[in-house]
């Protein structure tokens, strides 16, 4: 679907205007061609309102078999390319057959939708809400116009969030012992914790957080899976002794983070890991992962 | 890792790690130039990025080191003006830990929150308290050091103290102390790691590196010692049971004895003073080859300085019990430090010493104590053989010489003369001179005879030949000054008590026994002398009380005498005997003792024949005879005959006839004492001094056989004046024309032959002349009798 103004010459102008626009906030998103703009954020079950006008170019008339606007929730496997998977369908009929002369507006209302998955923008997927409007026209084609908004749904604070903690170790080489204080992080969290040094046989250089996002996509034997390390934050510098425990001070807010998403459709999932990494001197690597779970907490202010 | 690959490659480091720092500190003057909080974060950090580096030593670190925090504190200003970055401090607190790397971050992080106390938003003691656990995340001991040490700084002067800005609302000064003693408490334990990083072929260099960086360890010490509201109670109870916790724990000898003598330096000595049981109380925890005796010597000087400072100080060191704890913490120490050199022990002792010298001037037990404990240590040890040791006794033995004036109290200390005995002779000898030098200078008198048994004990080292070593291979000078001492010491040996003066005479006569021919001849005299002063004092009161029995009487003094000369019969030492013989017997003399007087000339006599055969000796005696003789008048007439006879028989038995002449006429004098009651025996003076002219004309002709020429005339010259003496004293045998007669004489001698005469003689006479002028010129009864002699 290679759509783009000014390619060919439209015979008219489209444009979506939300109705809370100016109230509503916006948030960046990341377009396939590159480019971010900013785009209205909506969460599930929130009513989309707002006008469509169609302007026809100066002293041309439009002439047209319907116009609908339609609400998609699409997914889409970059490996896959060019095939949608629409989730979420709904659509509203703006116009009955027959000609536009002169700019027209059309109020356009999607009430209480159902968009349970967020915008999502990974390696090998994505996930995108659109309204797209069609002005259906018999012999030149039709015309289509996307307007992009994102989707965001909060979570509330999970009741139960049970801290992280486990010794881990090779045997007379290295033992220790750490804690995050919770397995589940919203977005703008800090991981506490700290990791304590039981027995250390081996020169250790430094010490890592890393904080890896694991996607996966597809099922069965086409899954695909991505993982890449969104931080690495150095926790130590030089060799502990026994007995020693550093602190864990990890602000999530500057890194690019999303909830976790689990087999969203069964098409995808999204995971989070803590993973410490342990350097020696001769640059081995001894890392434990673990995952956590993240969840977008709703904005208090 | 600390790989070093010579210093060259290290200079070049160096430069780039300070060229890294120059080239992101322009980029982040900019920022701060123009505001902009995001950049000047980001090239900070990546300035601070340079202080990762493992290459450097110490010294070039810290080089990197000041020139990273001199950019800090200009970073510092920038985050103080939240107007100029717009981030509320809260938020700058957090922005700065979202660096990814751990050492720039805690640098940051540290800069922000020396302004977020500063601000106050948050109370002091948590932003300390998070700052100084965070900076756990550095565990490499120079990096980790430096760090602590830039939050050491950056905090000083806003810890919640007593008076400061930061105190209240729940920051009290214990968050301070707690602050500064966990920091430190980390430091050291990287400090102390240091020694394990690296190879350990270069074990010596990484311990020369380490040592260079303990500063940065002590200071947190002295920033406890700083704060206002560190007052004893939190001194006793908070901050040294920990330190000395950290201290002992680290089990690291230079860490060790660094910070004991860190908080004996830093912390006041009021609360060392109060706090005694337990700081001592470390000490033998310590490794066994930390250098204690340096750490309690200063402790002890400092305490003794401490007590000086004041009088009013003194109970509080008695009400401590000071010194029994030092004492304990010593002997403790030693016990702990099995390897300690013997040099230490008695160093340590040393010290304890002089602190109770100054502290508790009188208590000499307690000198008594430290003395006994140095002899524990010395015994089942041979004699001393290391030097530096045998210099530490010497000190320890002299200290409390020098601080009592009174050598006597040295001698009430029963373990002075143990201590003694171990040394070797030379030190021996060393140290008996130092106390007689000391006795000497104060002139204390040693009044009884057991004091003086314990002082020649003391010095038996001079007394005495000791076991083993020969006087041979001695020096004589030292020998003789040493000797010398001896016998200055002598007369400083005094009682008023004659009885006890007998005594002490005898006990000093016992030691001086054993002192052997080459000692005798110094020590005997001063002893006789000794012995005739207490003689003169006697003698007033002598009245020989019949029937009571008075141990101190001149006889049995004179006893003693005799047995005293006698024994320099074995050096042999004739002619000092004689003389002592001589003096004796004046003193006998003087007690109207004639027997004893008697004897002493006959013992005299014998010796002048028997044992003195040098001819100029013989001339020398016979005269210390005649004139000891001439002044006897205790002497019956007969007795009185013997000697004079026999002293004239030897002077004129002399070898050379000058000698003889001159003895004979001196004879004349036992003939005429010039006294009220002397005998004056005109006609034999007159016999001697021509038996002298005779004798001079015989050694006249004898020069003119022998040279053809006349002798010197200077023996008539010398009898004239022989005979003006008896003149004008009366003697009625010389008369004025004999005088002239022999005046004539001496002329005729001097034209016949006026070479020889010499000018002397010639002088001689001429003044003689010159004074009968005078005396006739006089006139008066003197210038009559003078009248008919014609020059």
């Amino acid at each position: 679907m290679n759509f783009i103004i000014g390619a060919f010459k439209p015979a008219c102008h489209i444009s979506v205007a939300f109705s809370d626009a100016k109230s509503r906030k916006q948030v960046p998103l990341k377009k396939e061609n590159g480019q971010t703009v900013m785009v209205p954020f909506f969460r599930s079950q929130e009513n989309i309102t707002g006008k469509i006008s169609v302007e026809p170019i100066l002293g041309k008339k439009v002439e047209h078999n319907g116009i609908k606007v339609e609400l998609l929730g699409q997914i889409e496997m970059y490996f896959d390319k060019g095939n949608f998977y629409d989730f979420t369908s709904l659509v509203r009929e703006l116009d009955v057959p027959g000609e536009i002369y002169e700019r027209k507006t059309f109020p356009f209302e999607f009430s209480t939708v159902e968009m349970p998955y967020e915008t999502y923008n990974g390696v090998n997927v994505r996930l995108r809400y659109v309204l797209k409007v069609t002005i259906s026209r018999g012999y030149a084609g039709s015309i289509t116009e996307y307007q992009d908004f994102v989707v965001r749904n909060y979570s509330p604070t999970p009741s139960i969030n049970n801290s992280i903690k486990m010794e881990v170790g090779i045997e007379d080489c290295l033992h220790i012992e750490f804690e995050y204080n919770k397995s589940k992080y919203h977005l703008k969290d800090v991981i506490l914790g700290k990791i304590y040094f039981l027995l250390v046989r081996i020169k250790i250089k430094n010490m890592d957080l890393e904080i890896r996002r694991r996607e996966s996509t597809g099922s069965g034997p086409n899954t695909h899976v991505e993982t890449e390390t969104l931080a690495k934050f150095e926790l130590m510098d030089g060799a502990p002794v026994r007995g020693e425990s550093i602190p864990i001070r990890l602000f999530l807010s500057p890194y690019e983070l999303t909830p976790t998403y689990r087999n969203i459709n069964n098409k995808f999932s999204v995971k989070y890991y803590l993973n410490l990494v342990l350097v020696d001197e001769e640059d081995r690597r001894y890392f434990k992962q673990q995952e956590i779970t993240m969840y977008r907490l709703g904005e208090t202010s | 890792m600390m790989i070093s690959n010579g210093i060259e490659d290290e200079e070049k480091w160096l430069a780039e790690g300070i060229a890294g720092i120059q080239h992101n500190a322009f980029y982040l003057h900019r920022a701060v130039d123009s505001n902009n909080l995001r950049e000047a974060l980001k090239y900070s950090a990546q300035l601070l990025s340079e202080l990762r580096t493992s290459k450097l030593s110490p010294h070039k670190y810290y080089e990197l080191y000041m020139r990273a925090f001199d950019e800090l504190r200009r970073l510092e200003m920038f985050f103080k003006d939240e107007d100029r970055h717009g981030c509320s401090i809260v938020d700058l607190y957090e922005l700065v830990q979202h660096a990814g790397n751990v050492l720039p971050r805690l640098y940051l992080l540290c800069t922000v929150g020396s302004v977020y106390i500063k601000s106050k938003e948050a109370p002091a003691k948590d932003v300390l308290k998070d700052l100084v656990e965070m900076c756990r995340a550095v565990q490499n001991p120079i990096r980790g050091l430096f760090l602590r040490s830039y939050l050491a700084q950056v905090s000083r002067d806003k810890l919640p103290d007593i008076g400061s800005e930061y105190e209240g609302e729940g920051d009290t000064v214990m968050d301070a102390v707690e602050f500064v003693l966990q920091n430190f408490t980390e430091m050291n334990k990287l400090w102390v790691r240091m020694q394990h990083q690296g190879p350990v072929r270069e074990k010596e260099k990484l311990e020369k590196e380490r040592s260079e960086l303990r500063d940065l360890v002590g200071k947190n010490l002295h920033v406890l010692s700083q704060i206002e509201g560190v007052d004893l109670e939190i001194y006793r109870d908070a901050v040294l049971p920990r330190v000395l916790e950290q201290i002992v724990n680290c089990k690291d000898e230079l860490a060790q004895y660094y910070l004991m003598d860190c908080i004996i330096q830093v912390f006041p000595d009021e609360y060392h003073l109060q706090t005694l049981e337990t700081l001592l109380g470390a000490c033998p925890q310590l490794q066994p080859t930390v250098d204690l005796k340096t750490v309690l010597s200063q402790l002890m000087e400092r305490l003794s300085n401490y007590a000086a400072s004041s009088p009013e100080l003194l109970p509080e060191f008695l009400q401590v019990e000071a010194f029994s704890k030092l004492s304990n913490a010593i002997g403790k120490v030693i016990e702990a430090q099995v390897d300690m050199p013997i040099v230490g022990a008695i160093t340590l002792y040393v010290s304890l010493l002089s602190f109770t010298l100054r502290v508790h001037p009188d208590r000499l037990d307690y000198v008594d104590q430290v003395l006994g404990a140095c002899v524990k240590i010395l015994s089942g040890k041979a004699k001393l053989e290391d030097s530096k040791a045998t210099k530490q006794v010497v000190a320890l033995l002299s200290a409390p010489l020098d601080k009592y004036d009174d050598i006597v109290t040295a001698l009430t200390l029963s373990n002075y003369p143990r201590v003694m005995d171990h040394l070797d002779a030379g030190t021996n000898k060393i140290m008996a001179m130092v106390i007689i030098r000391s006795i000497m200078k104060n002139k204390t008198f040693v009044s009884t005879s057991d004091k003086v048994e314990v002082l020649f004990e003391l010095i038996k080292g001079l007394i005495k030949d000791l076991e083993g070593i020969s006087t041979d291979d001695l020096d004589e000078e030292d020998f003789n000054e040493e000797q010398n001492s001896v016998a200055c010491l002598m007369h400083i040996l005094y009682n008023d008590d004659p009885e006890e003066m007998l005594k002490i005479i005898c006990t000093v006569w016992k030691h001086i026994m054993a002192g052997g021919p080459k000692r005798l001849p110094f020590t005997v005299p001063p002893l006789v002398f000794s012995a005739l002063k207490l003689v003169r004092r006697l003698q007033g009161q002598d009245g020989d009380v019949a029937g009571e029995e008075v141990p101190a009487t001149p006889r049995k003094i004179f006893q003693l005498l005799n047995q005293i000369i006698e024994s320099l019969s074995v050096v042999p030492a004739p002619e000092l005997a004689l003389r002592l013989y001589l003096q004796c017997a004046e003193g006998a003399n003087d007690c109207d003792l004639e027997p004893v007087a008697y004897d002493f000339f006959t013992q005299a006599f014998v010796l002048y024949e028997e044992e003195i055969a040098d001819s100029k000796a013989q001339v020398t005696a016979i005269h210390l005879i005649i004139g000891t003789l001439q002044r006897m008048n205790v002497f019956g007439v007969e007795n009185r005959d013997t000697l004079t006879h026999k002293a004239t028989g030897y002077s004129a038995k002399l070898l050379k006839k000058p000698d003889q002449c001159r003895a004979v006429y001196a004879c004349s004098h036992l003939f005429w004492v010039d006294d009220q009651d002397g005998i004056k025996d005109g006609e034999r003076v007159l016999l001697c001094l021509k038996r002298s002219l005779r004798i001079a004309n015989a050694a006249q002709q004898m020069a003119n056989v022998t040279r053809g020429s006349s002798g010197p005339v200077t023996l008539f010259v010398e009898i004239l004046n022989k005979y003006l003496y008896y003149f004008e004293k009366g003697n009625p045998q010389i008369t004025a024309s004999v005088i002239q007669g022999l005046i004539d004489l001496i002329k005729t001698e001097m034209q016949s032959d006026s070479a020889t005469g010499g000018p002397a003689s010639d002088a001689f006479f001429t003044s003689t002349l010159r004074y009968i002028q005078f005396q006739k010129q006089k006139g008066g009864a003197m210038g009559e009798k003078y009248e008919p002699i014609k020059l």
